[in-house]
């Protein structure tokens, strides 16, 4: 006779795989990209592609190599390679990107375990280790005839030359991927409209990276201010695409709300008092690290169960 | 008013179009019915019959062996051909009765032959557990234990749960819309056994038909009210039920009672009012036959002891060869390999599926999402629970709540990595709760 399947209950699934859940970023990621790409000139799109392409390239031959399935099929090495691209600037050598991917998938994802196994975000890891090896290369912003001060910079320096206007727009100089604030805005919207984030992480990042800017910058509501260091550098690529990261960011709400208020202070801490102008790349970093911490204190409570105080769990 | 809720839970796609306006038809009985001795939670039922015994329809085959079991009822008239061995629902193999059918379906007499305005409270309760009443939304435990809570005077709200929240199945709907009076009636009777207790019909907001039909049937009693509910699966979790229409909120450890609750199932209290008002004992069920992979989806009345197989060849066929057969609904059902299996009192639907989606989901590594976490309508880490259990960590199973897990199966639905997570936690749930259960002895 003929037998039927059998499994355990629930017998239906729904549609959203891992797959397409990196589809919808890469998706949100294009309109950035494109933007990269009008800005800074065909170079970009080249840098785009190589990062791209190592990546999937290093993936599969990781997988090749300890005999293992190849995972390349999730998409996930697309959106390292792609967000990679969009931090890098578009002045760096053609080796930089592919260094860069090396790094970001073999060195921070595979040898953890690949994918939901790597303990900080593999294209911010690769960025923050091309800035500490090749700091002149990395912040050499210089464009077509441009000067190459980054508004935040010049921020920095005090003599800030560049329209808010021009900043939203995206009409700066910075990293492939950072400079249009609407560009980034309209990803995020279709990450948030089809499900794929929430602002638990990205809305209590902005905001509180607004307060303690504004507490601790000594200026008062200095309301131009304010804007030039939403606007300027990676704050709405690192909030929106970096610090959402699935597996890097708590997993329960309340982590998460904790974690972007941490997020908030720590890149208004480097952005204020550090030598160096940016500080979203490390202070997400330095966030990823104290995760499992956070997520330690902030198991959720049971449906129905009284609060105790002698809670056990964490990753 | 708001409808009411609970906080996670997810939205399938429901197929009940499929059949919900098809009305209830009677399934012929097939030549030989099997009658499983454990139909319910508790003891299984002691047979009083012996191979060569003539038997009616309505009479009792099997009865409650203790208090915590309930008597089984031929559904046919015939003779007993013995005992055998036999695959059930589930999957394992149980005693069953077998009763040749003789197609007459000579009826015993009633149960009782007092009225009901002339019971007592435990005359009442006395003859539900007679009728072999159990629960008929899946679980099966048995309806007179049940209704003898510590302390009856405690009980405040007598719920029907009439959300029918599982995918494809419309037998609670059709039974809603068709026998209305004997559900409220039926509720009447529980009702009148808690002094202090309203009776509650909550129904989701997917059936605005009988919602209406309810609410107008019982404008005029004073403790008996209808209740919307917001439609999501699991609405009809028994817990969430109590917690969206009280907002009392109970754990594993407790009963409804302990928060003043009863819950019913629709079924179930047409039962009552069955065997109370008319002294029949419960032998048929409403089943929904549909899916895709059945060619006319529609609601039957099938007597117990019923294979399904029997049912495939009188429900006008299958299309093709369906990958998945299904007892119950999409998210709580059994699969069933083989068909030749009995229909039990709990028995809801048979659902066949020609794509069978488990099978076809590729599972890739979790990204922490946290899609289950906020599905789980228990509050509980649903990815975390199940890296505990694959570790046989017991220690943090427990302390991430793991045995508050009402296995309702949402997080294995939303999960985009197709991770079998309800599967793994319900199996770590067993081992824990044999473990406490052997530290309790």
């Amino acid at each position: 006779m003929e037998y039927k399947n059998v499994s355990s209950n629930p017998h239906i699934r729904d549609h959203m795989s891992t797959g397409k859940i990196m589809l919808v970023v890469i998706l949100a990621l294009l309109p950035t990209t494109a933007y990269g790409v009008f800005h800074f000139g065909i170079k970009a799109l080249l840098i785009v592609l190589l990062s791209v392409l190592s990546s999937i390239l290093f993936e599969w031959l990781f997988c090749k190599l300890i005999k293992k399935e190849s995972t390349i099929r999730d998409n996930s090495c697309v959106v390292t390679g792609l967000l990679l691209a969009l931090n890098l600037p578009v002045s760096v050598p053609w080796w930089i990107p592919i260094i860069g991917s090396f790094f970001a998938i073999v060195i921070v994802k595979m040898i953890f375990g690949g994918l939901g196994k790597n303990f900080m975000n593999p294209a911010l890891g690769a960025r923050c280790f091309l800035v500490i090896s090749f700091p002149k290369l990395m912040t050499d912003f210089a464009y077509d005839a441009f000067s190459g001060a980054t508004p935040l910079a010049q921020l920095k320096s005090g003599s800030m030359s560049v329209k808010i206007t021009d900043m939203i727009i995206g009409n700066t100089a910075g990293t492939i991927g950072e400079t249009s604030m609407l560009a980034i805005v309209v990803g995020a919207c279709i990450m948030i409209m089809l499900g794929v984030i929430d602002l638990y992480v990205s809305g209590t990042y902005i905001l509180s990276f607004a307060v303690f800017i504004l507490a601790f910058a000594g200026r008062g509501f200095d309301m131009p201010y304010l804007c030039a260091h939403l606007a300027g550098g990676g704050l709405m690529l690192g909030a929106f695409f970096m610090a959402t990261d699935y597996v890097t960011r708590p997993v329960s709400k309340k982590g998460q709300i904790i974690y972007g208020i941490f997020l908030g202070f720590m890149t208004a801490i480097f952005r204020i008092f550090s030598p160096s102008a940016e500080g979203v790349s490390f202070a997400i970093i330095i966030g990823n690290l104290l995760v499992p911490v956070i997520e330690r204190f902030t198991v959720p409570t049971p449906f129905g169960v009284v609060k105790n105080s002698n809670r056990k769990g964490g990753k | 008013m708001g409808r009411l809720t609970f906080k996670g839970g997810i939205h399938p796609y429901d197929g009940k179009e499929l059949s919900k306006d098809k009305p209830i038809k009677d399934m012929p009985a097939g030549e030989l019915m099997y009658y499983p001795l454990g139909q319910h939670i508790g003891a299984p039922a002691e047979p009083v019959v012996a191979k060569g015994d003539k038997v009616l329809e309505g009479q009792m085959i099997a009865k409650a062996a203790g208090l915590m079991s309930s008597p089984i009822y031929s559904s046919v008239s015939g003779v007993v051909l013995g005992m055998e061995k036999r695959l059930t629902v589930t999957g394992t193999m149980a005693d069953c009765i077998v009763i040749q059918n003789d197609f007459e379906y000579n009826q015993a007499p009633p149960i009782i032959d007092k009225k009901f305005e002339e019971m007592s409270r435990q005359e009442i309760i006395d003859t539900i557990g007679l009728a072999g009443i159990v629960g008929m939304g899946g679980a099966g435990f048995p309806t007179h234990v049940k209704l003898s809570p510590k302390e009856p005077d405690k009980i405040q709200y007598v719920i029907v749960n009439c959300a029918e929240c599982e995918p494809y199945l419309t037998s609670d709907y059709r039974k809603m819309l068709e026998e209305p009076e004997k559900l409220v009636k039926g509720l009447m009777i529980e009702v009148s056994l808690f002094p202090g207790a309203t009776g509650v019909l909550a129904i989701e907001d997917n059936k605005p038909d009988c919602i209406k039909l309810l609410t107008d049937l019982t404008r005029d009693l004073p403790n008996i009210c209808v209740r919307a509910l917001k439609t999501k699966y699991p609405q009809g979790s028994e817990r969430h039920l109590i917690y969206a229409v009280t907002k009392r909120k109970l754990n594993s450890k407790m009963l409804p009672s302990d928060v003043g609750c009863i819950v019913n199932n629709v079924d179930t209290v047409i039962a009552i009012n069955n065997a109370v008002m008319e002294g029949k004992p419960l032998y048929e069920r409403i089943i929904t036959v549909t899916g895709d992979g059945v060619k006319k989806p529609c609601n039957y009345r099938v007597r117990t002891g019923t294979l399904y197989s029997h049912i495939v060849e009188n429900c006008g066929g299958l299309k093709g060869s369906p990958e998945k057969i299904i007892s119950g609904g999409p998210m709580m059902g059994f699969a069933l390999y083989d068909l030749d299996v009995p229909v039990t009192k709990s028995s809801s639907a048979l659902l066949c599926m020609k794509k069978d989606e488990v099978k076809a989901a590729r599972q890739t590594a979790c990204i922490n999402c946290g899609r289950c976490g906020e599905a789980c309508p228990s509050g509980l880490l649903p990815g975390w629970l199940e890296d505990a259990a694959n570790h046989g960590d017991s220690e943090r199973f427990i302390a991430l709540g793991g045995l508050e897990c009402v296995e309702c199966g949402s997080c294995s639905y939303v999960c985009p990595a197709k991770k079998q997570l309800c599967q793994s936690i319900k199996s770590m749930r067993k081992v824990e709760l044999a473990n406490m259960k052997k530290k309790a002895k």
